[in-house]
């Protein structure tokens, strides 16, 4: 073993997770890459020692902070060897110490000195009525600070349903003229759609690019196909209640509590494409239909009006 | 007239916010603070479904996820006419306490620490003294020269990398930094172990909501998570609640204690005047009288007169704002018609923000009005933390008027809620041991009612009031804590709660106003959740001058 890897798992034993624990989750992360598992020991190397962590910009536009959030509850790996191992995260607003000019300051900077080599991910819409009126940053409007960096950055990535496809701002009458980031800059983006999205799915995308040079497999509204590739309802474990013609009537019934099919309440499992039902939220913890609410298809193109009302079965 | 500073983007907070201060002899003398996004979320809620609400207004923070999501459900259970079963107020209450958990617990490490915690300086420390020093002061599970030497090391490969990330170009070694590089070293190795410990009290969300952020369990007559009401799952979530707790109680509260010993002047700086709780937990389905936090409403700081709060004394006010001219409205009448302008701080419209009044007056509201009004009403638990944590600092009570005051408020309620919740799940399992799993009670919508909900969520007083017709959503506000705090000047002239906190603050470089952050900061903003409008009448008579 490499002097630089035995370093990585004497660390992780430290924290009380053992090689096997780890190996677990390279081989959780590879599946869920959709990668054979010969990639397992390469995964684990991506963790154990990249080489120079690559430079990240994450700006932030019209949203809710929910994907940013959403990655601070990435749990292996944890947030902080993401931020000091994993990556090298120049500029993200949430957290980032500084403020004002220095913030501007080191923006301005790592586009500089990473140009052409960084990836961006954005999170947020970016209002394009009335010049951008709607949303500014340091005086400037969002498309003015998404035209300065997304240029020149590597790839970027639309986290979230807002960044990729304009989110709830964008729902009707789209007072701002919202539009996800790839629309409004013309530019082609990876999205990570998801209200917010599974933290899973960002940092497999970027697993992945470290591991193969490359970004993944994309499907036509921009989405890797190891996330997005299949529909909720294929991979529901409720799948047999809606064979069998179980359906829950009423919130809260018996046939609730037996975990029944939602599909009669609305649930747009059927017509959404995502990981949910596999990949779960909070270390595994659940997701919406196990928690006996239906999908509301928060990571398909323009769901806030496409999806409603959401009670109404579809 | 002394000189101007800029701060924007603020960071470290949700939102985009911009600040400016004048500065005259190492003072801030005045203070303007600006919302500088505009989403228009009521807006888009018209013509809708009343039962989607929540799912939209749950997006105007995904930092105070769940709380707006509440309110909502609560304004339109007000509008129809639903109780809801007691499983389900037990289960809200239990998601809403895991958020206040959650929430000051990344608020105090993430967001603000950095103000008083100078990480490069951490570098510095000897490890063993450092043991010590959290020996002395806390009874924290970390510890020893081993760990500090490891998070030292950590810290420095990371430094001498040359790839700062986030710690780049901050204001290490100013002179306002107070602490020693021991006490630097234990925030810092804190820090890093609250960054684990908050994704694991997310959980607590996704055991009955599903994922966090954004649980999704909540409808209109209760929850829905009824087939989390297992065993197991009570289970899972008394021991995330537990190892939650000990943190708090072990780490966060020690630690919050250990940084304001050093910080004492900042009880003397970045006060406010007026507080306001809507209080929130109800204990039964009797609000407000059950509320475990009180509502109430304190005047020019008269701890021994708290008022009743009444939310018809509500208004909000255009005057500063970059909307049409009108009168002061309550939420009910909400009208208002953005009309974007030039930035005028001096005698103009400088920002996206309205100013809310109650009875007229510039109210602070968040942790720090809440564990007033509940002191000043003598509420057990709340005094007697305050006066040990008063004790400890050795500070009178009328110093938690002040920045210092705020940021000990938050973690005053964050162990008294907490310890609260315990019983929250001994009565929801002494339900379900007899049988009772009932979490959603049936109703019918009229065709025309109106409501509102109050909720105190963990940044302050939270109100969304409705009026259905047809069934439909035809008029949506929402009043919301980063309103209240950051809030411009109304027609009066009287500064909004943050800009008043900051009259006074030193300055002592204006090129690294660290001090300013301090005292805006304490607030926790939320700018998201703050701006938000609908015009009633039409869907688009916008009369945009673009700057």
């Amino acid at each position: 073993m490499e002097k630089k890897e035995k370093d990585f798992y004497e660390r992780l034993e430290q924290k009380g997770v053992t090689r096997r624990d780890f190996m677990k989750y390279c081989t959780f992360m590879t599946a869920t890459l959709g990668l054979n598992a010969s990639f397992v020991s390469k995964v684990a190397d991506v963790f154990a020692a990249p080489k120079e962590r690559p430079p990240v910009i994450w700006l932030n536009f019209a949203e809710c902070t929910g994907c940013a959030e959403g990655f601070l509850r990435s749990t292996y790996p944890w947030i902080d060897e993401i931020v000091l191992e994993l990556i090298n995260l120049e500029y993200q607003e949430t957290i980032m110490a500084a403020a004002g000019h220095q913030a501007e300051e080191s923006l301005k900077a790592a586009v500089k000195k990473h140009k052409g080599k960084f990836i961006c991910i954005t999170e947020g819409a970016i209002g394009t009525k009335y010049d951008g009126a709607y949303g500014k940053i340091g005086g400037r409007t969002f498309l003015d600070v998404a035209n300065s960096v997304i240029p020149h950055a590597a790839a970027t990535i639309a986290l979230g349903s807002c960044a990729s496809f304009g989110g709830i701002q964008a729902a009707k009458p789209n007072p701002g003229g919202f539009k996800g980031v790839g629309e409004a800059l013309n530019v082609k983006t990876i999205n990570i759609p998801g209200c917010p999205p599974n933290p899973v799915n960002l940092v497999g995308t970027i697993v992945n690019y470290l591991l193969l040079g490359k970004l993944p497999q994309l499907d036509a509204a921009g989405r890797p196909l190891f996330a997005y590739g299949r529909t909720i309802h294929d991979q529901c474990t409720r799948r047999g209640h809606f064979e069998a013609g179980e359906f829950v009537m009423e919130f809260g019934s018996k046939d609730a509590e037996k975990g029944w099919c939602l599909y009669t309440l609305g649930c747009r499992g059927p017509m959404t494409y995502n990981n949910c039902p596999t990949a779960k939220f909070n270390d595994g913890t659940s997701w919406p239909v196990q928690a006996g609410h239906p999908c509301i298809g928060c990571s398909e193109p323009n769901f806030w009006d496409a999806m409603s009302p959401f009670y109404e079965a579809m | 007239m002394g000189k101007r500073i800029v701060i924007d983007p603020i960071t470290r907070i949700e939102g985009h916010l911009r600040i400016e201060v004048e500065v005259a002899d190492g003072k801030v003398v005045n203070a303007w603070s600006s919302g500088q996004l505009f989403r228009g979320i009521e807006m888009i809620l018209q013509g809708r479904d009343p039962r989607d609400a929540h799912h939209f207004v749950q997006r105007s923070c995904g930092v105070c996820t769940y709380v707006h999501a509440l309110s909502s459900v609560r304004a339109v259970e007000d509008a129809v006419g639903v109780k809801i079963p007691e499983n389900a107020r037990l289960i809200r209450n239990l998601m809403h306490g895991a958020q206040y958990q959650h929430d000051h617990i990344v608020h105090f490490y993430h967001l603000h620490a950095l103000d008083w915690v100078d990480i490069v300086s951490a570098l510095k420390a000897d490890p063993a003294a450092t043991s010590k020093l959290t020996d002395n002061v806390s009874n924290s599970p970390w510890g020893g020269s081993n760990y500090y030497r490891n998070v030292q090391a950590r810290l420095s490969t990371f430094v001498e990398s040359g790839q700062l990330g986030p710690f780049q170009n901050a204001y290490w070694g100013h002179s306002a930094y107070k602490l020693p590089p021991e006490a630097n070293l234990m925030a810092a190795a804190h820090y890093l172990e609250a960054l684990r410990l908050q994704a694991k009290a997310a959980r607590m969300h996704a055991v009955f909501g599903g994922k966090n952020p954004h649980p999704q369990s909540l409808v209109v007559g209760g929850v829905t998570s009824v087939a989390d009401l297992s065993p197991e799952r009570l289970a899972e979530f008394m021991y995330i609640w537990k190892e939650t707790q000990e943190f708090i109680k072990n780490v966060y509260v020690p630690d919050l204690l250990a940084v304001a010993s050093f910080y004492k002047d900042w009880g003397g700086i970045g006060g406010t005047t007026n507080f306001l709780s809507w209080g929130d937990f109800p204990q039964t389905d009797k609000e407000p009288d059950s509320h475990f936090l009180p509502r109430g409403f304190i005047k020019k700081r008269d701890l021994a007169k708290p008022l009743d709060a009444d939310q018809q004394k509500v208004t909000e006010h255009v005057a500063r704002g970059w909307y049409e001219k009108g009168d002061p409205k309550h939420p009910f009448e909400g009208e208002t018609k953005p009309a974007h302008g030039e930035y005028q701080p001096d005698d103009g419209k400088y920002t996206w923000f309205k100013a809310p009044r109650y009875d007229g007056a510039s109210c602070e509201v968040g942790p720090l009005a809440r564990v007033l009004v509940a002191y000043s009403k003598g509420h057990k638990e709340v005094k007697a933390t305050v006066d040990s944590v008063a004790k400890q600092l050795d500070i009178p009570v009328t110093a938690l008027f002040s920045t210092l005051g705020r940021t000990a408020a938050r973690g005053i309620e964050t162990l008294v809620i907490g310890q609260q919740m315990e019983g929250w799940m001994n009565e929801l399992i002494a339900n379900v041991s007899k049988g009772d799993k009932k979490v959603y009670q049936r109703w019918e919508m009229p065709d025309e009612a109106m409501g509102y909900g109050l909720n105190d969520v963990p940044r302050g007083a939270l109100g969304h009031w409705i009026k259905i017709k047809d069934k439909k959503i035809e008029n949506y506000q929402y009043v919301v804590p980063s309103t209240w705090n950051l809030g411009p000047r109304c027609a009066e002239g009287t500064l909004g709660p943050v800009e008043e906190a900051l009259i006074g603050t030193p300055v002592a470089d204006p090129k690294q106003p660290l001090e300013v952050l301090r005292t805006v900061h304490s607030f926790d903003p939320c700018i998201a959740c703050g701006i938000h409008v609908i015009d009633p009448h039409t869907n688009e008579v916008y009369k945009i001058r673009a700057t």
